[in-house]
């Protein structure tokens, strides 16, 4: 066998755990037995791999271009780069997001929120990270949204994305944050990880770069996967 | 220079709004070499109450055994026609399904075969970071000498074992907590 390197575990603090009685749903989905510690093997150092098939046509980077109108609320440029823990590119990686309306309001059955469907807005993208690691997408700002998680709970504004590196063990679902949010401090999600540099990566930074004159605002949000150590080991 | 990699959050309960466009309960289509399955169970929380918003991601090998991915440097046929990603969602009863040829045996550890599995990632509202555990096969003499299977305590191994139904098919449910928990895997 030829040697690996296995990708790195944690540092302590980076990662939530699963029992978080702040969120209250985690009571009764997190797991009560400890988890069975496994060398990785050549399943979980693999995993599935996209092309532009899976994106599809569509402008599925431009959330606010997928109706007939354009949807309420501030447009607003979101881009980043997908890194490795070495801080290298993660070159053609699947990056899907989804989000409500400006209005706090998810195009979803479940979503009972009394705030308006947007006509003109589903809440879905779908893009490929370029040979540099980097996204881009368009959107509008999401609004917060009321849970039932605690009296007067609210979700700070967010966009859900997932993403699949180059291994199963690659595999991320996060949340983006907005900088300022007044609600940050008080979301049980948001503060579900202990270490509070771990969480202040996941609120995006206001970058002029980003953003273009006379269209709108532009958001960065750089996400770092699971990288390989060092030395490697014997496979 | 070395970047802790982004913290992980809860998919939510409106995960399919982004998540739907890739659902895929059927990993083999037609014509692609291996026993044909098909696997379908619940997901229950700790209550023993089916959890309708969880969403399934599978991950398994092709029929000789060999992953479509470049770091699989295994001398085995490869098959353009079969991927090996699968993504299902549970329903209003808490039930998922999918359909997939039996996967062959990959090296595992110490270079050692594995027994046939799926790896399976589970994402649901409540759920911080994704769950991972595995699906294997019975009666399968590899099944006993499998080097992970190995590190479970026997006693919860069959928690990882897909049950074959009477009618055909195999049965395979995720117990989040208590009586019969599934194993879950720190890897
Ligand atoms: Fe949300």
């Amino acid at each position: 066998m030829h040697p690996v390197r296995q990708y790195r575990r944690a540092q302590p603090g980076t990662q939530p755990e699963y029992l978080h009685p702040a969120y209250t749903s985690t009571a009764k989905r997190s797991p009560t037995r400890p988890l069975v510690r496994m060398p990785q093997t050549l399943s979980e150092m693999t995993g599935p791999i996209f092309g532009h098939d899976a994106v599809g046509a569509g402008p599925h980077d431009d959330l606010t271009k997928q109706h007939a109108g354009e949807p309420l609320g501030e447009r607003i440029v979101v881009s980043g780069r997908v890194l490795d823990e070495d801080g290298g590119p993660v070159p053609h990686a699947l990056v899907e997001v989804w989000q409500c309306n400006a209005a706090g309001r998810y195009r979803h059955v479940n979503d009972r929120h009394d705030a308006p469907i947007d006509p003109n807005f589903s809440g879905c993208g779908r893009m490929l990270t370029d040979a540099e690691g980097r996204y881009r997408f368009v959107t509008i700002k999401p609004g917060a949204y009321p849970w039932r998680n605690h009296h007067n709970a609210w979700r700070p504004a967010h966009i859900h994305f997932s993403l699949f590196g180059r291994a199963f063990l690659t595999r991320l679902v996060t949340q983006m944050y907005f900088p300022g949010d007044p609600l940050l401090p008080a979301d049980p999600i948001f503060n579900s990880t202990a270490d509070p540099r771990a969480r202040d990566r996941l609120v995006s930074t206001f970058d002029w770069e980003t953003t273009q004159p006379e269209f709108a605002l532009g958001y960065r949000f750089d996400i770092v996967l699971r990288g390989r150590d060092a030395t490697p080991a014997s496979a | 220079m070395h970047l802790p990699a982004t913290a992980s959050q809860t998919v939510g309960p409106y995960f399919a709004i982004g998540l739907d466009a890739l659902l895929r309960d059927d990993l083999a289509p037609t014509g692609v070499p291996g026993h044909r399955v098909t696997i379908a169970g619940r997901v229950l929380d700790g209550d023993g109450t089916p959890v309708t918003d969880a969403l399934l991601e599978l991950w398994q090998a092709n029929a000789e055994g060999r992953y479509a991915h470049p770091d699989d440097r295994q001398e085995r046929a490869a098959d353009p026609r079969f991927h090996g990603f699968g993504r299902v969602s549970t329903d209003a009863a808490g039930a998922f399904r999918f359909a997939t040829i039996v996967p062959g045996r990959v090296p595992g550890p110490d270079g050692a075969l594995q027994a046939p599995h799926i790896l399976v990632g589970v994402f649901m509202r409540g759920l911080l970071k994704q769950l991972v555990t595995r699906i294997y096969f019975p009666d399968d003499d590899a099944t006993a000498q499998d080097p992970v299977l190995a590190l479970v305590p026997i006693e919860r191994r069959g928690t990882l074992i897909a049950r074959p139904e009477p009618v055909g098919g195999f049965t395979w449910n995720v117990i989040l907590q208590g009586e019969g928990e599934t194993v879950f895997f720190d890897c």
